[in-house]
């Protein structure tokens, strides 16, 4: 299969503070790879670094040119970032996702119109194509940022904590809709929180400074020392889980 | 029949000023509105005041002065901004005060009586120049122009700025460029509605068209329009009433604003009442 990106030895800082150390990662074609770590392990600096808004400082990032650009990455971000009483409308928010295609001066075609329209209506929110962004609930509006990402058909997609601000009733369809969109593209999701990790994802890697990666899914006991505190995890009989291998961030 | 000519002079001035002020005032209020920029914007007008105090006392044209203040404060500010070394808002107080006191201490030192300085604090149209009128019909071209150009850019940078940053490294160019023409509008209207005023003439029209609409282009739209309204009629009634242009033009505005939400609370009620009733009927 081929790869989408490689990182090799890479470390990253804020200001003196390292973050992520040495880290060697791989994105293939179809991946569907879950980012998982405490707060603050860098799990968040790891895609920052993918959309190159932090420079590594040493170590480097390559783009398998043929397949993926930084133009061609599709990006949902935490939900605190947008002005919600800024006036803008579910399809303008939607379409702003084309312009990682743009040039500085081009304009939207009728055809951004048009596929601005047939995500909205794939996403489940036909009819507040002119609704402010004030008036949507979670759920839609996570839709709309998820419609954002895509709408440019990247062969990337980077999900930051879509947990966040997922509402229980379209959690389920939201990761449906992840897993038919893996058809199209490669994910990778971040979420400090594993219990809301879908069951969809083929492989993990984890993240805190130091980067482990699990190629599939693989059951041992012990994956959840990570987190420094003993976890007990307690399901009902059908529910779907991953037990990690053991490995030490040192 | 010289009068006439005055008056007539006069007329076609005043009607310019009107249009130009309410192109420039909307769109560059509309900006700053959406995104919350009020208060950057009154440290840009105050600040612009050292300024016009330099102009005066080194004897070259003191809006010239209030424009290089002006954008170099907006700079400065949008760079602590930017750079996040110093709280914002005590940024901008600090600056609006000063601009303030460097204007105050030069008019001072100026010998003589400055007779034009209440023009500068209150503004006055009797005291607009036909090169102030010029001055701000060229704004106008170049903010529609900036506007159109850039109006999906603007957008998308102001709705959410740490998204538009995955895509584009103009961001932070935008963010300048645009806060730079802001502080440019502020001090090209100042001598219109003057330093104490002209930052209502940007805030009360946009608030207007938020009324009833959260669409950025017509927001725009209806800013000039209603912007135009209360400068015309400001500009009418203080011709008739002898009375001061800024103050009427800001008072005409409030008035307009406060008839318009009158208007949208009211209908809004009828129509609440209106469906209870119906629903009574069923």
């Amino acid at each position: 299969m081929a790869y989408l990106l490689e990182i090799k030895s890479l470390s990253a800082s804020y200001d003196s503070n390292i973050v992520l150390q040495d880290i060697n990662f791989k994105v293939n074609e179809n991946d569907f790879i879950g980012v998982i770590g405490p707060n603050g392990g860098g799990k968040t600096t790891l895609l920052k670094i993918i959309l190159g808004l932090l420079k590594p400082i040493k170590g480097t990032i390559t783009f398998n040119n043929e397949l993926l650009s930084a133009n061609t990455i599709g990006y949902l971000p935490q939900i605190a970032t947008g002005d919600i009483n800024y006036p803008v409308t579910v399809t303008d928010v939607v379409l702003s996702g084309m312009m990682i295609k743009k040039k500085i001066l081009s304009r939207m075609s009728l055809d951004d119109k048009k596929r601005a329209s047939m995500v909205i209506s794939e996403l489940g929110l036909k009819g507040l194509e002119k609704s402010p962004m004030n008036e949507l609930s979670g759920g839609q509006l996570q839709r709309v940022f998820l419609g954002r990402a895509i709408i440019g058909n990247p062969r990337l997609l980077l999900l930051d904590e879509p947990g966040n601000f997922v509402d229980s009733t379209f959690e389920n369809d939201f990761y449906e809709k992840l897993k038919e969109l893996n058809g199209r593209m490669a994910i990778l999701m971040v979420s400090h929180d594993i219990g809301m990790i879908s069951s969809h994802i083929k492989s993990y890697a984890c993240v805190n400074r130091s980067l482990h990666y699990h190629p599939s899914s693989e059951i041992t006991n012990e994956q959840l020392l990570d987190y420094g505190c003993p976890i007990q995890l307690i399901t009902h009989g059908d529910v779907p889980h991953t037990v990690l291998k053991q490995h030490n961030h040192s | 029949m010289g009068g006439s000519i005055f008056q007539y002079d006069f007329i076609i001035k005043g009607l310019l000023g009107a249009i130009f002020a309410s192109i420039t005032a909307g769109l560059a209020g509309s900006y700053i509105v959406s995104r919350r920029m009020v208060f950057l914007s009154g440290g840009i007008t105050h600040a612009s005041f050292g300024g016009i105090g330099i102009g005066y006392f080194f004897g070259f044209n003191p809006v010239v002065g209030a424009a290089i203040f002006g954008i170099l404060s907006a700079l400065g500010v949008e760079y602590l901004s930017v750079n996040q070394k110093i709280r914002e808002d005590s940024a901008i107080g600090i600056l609006w005060a000063f601009g303030m006191a460097v204007g105050i201490i030069f008019i001072y030192l100026t010998p003589g009586y400055s007779p034009n300085l209440m023009s500068y604090l209150f503004g006055s149209i009797l005291t607009v120049t036909n090169a102030d009128i010029i001055a701000l019909g060229i704004m106008s071209v170049l903010l529609i122009i900036y506007f159109s150009a850039f109006y999906r850019t603007i957008l998308y940078i102001s709705f959410d700025e740490s998204f538009a940053r995955t895509y584009s490294p103009y961001v932070n160019i935008f963010k300048y460029v645009t806060t730079a023409l802001v502080a440019l509008t502020i001090v090209l209207n100042i001598r219109m509605a003057g330093i104490v005023l002209v930052l209502s003439l940007l805030t009360i029209p946009p608030n207007i068209a938020m009324i009833f609409t959260k669409v950025y282009s017509r927001i725009i739209l209806w800013s000039v329009i209603s912007g135009f309204i209360g400068t015309a009629a400001g500009y009418t009634i203080s011709f008739f009433a002898g009375i001061p242009t800024g103050a009427t033009i800001i008072f005409t505005l409030v008035v307009l604003w406060l008839t318009v939400k009158c208007i949208f609370f009211l209908a809004k009620k009828s129509r609440i009442t209106g469906k209870k009733a119906k629903n009574k009927k069923l």
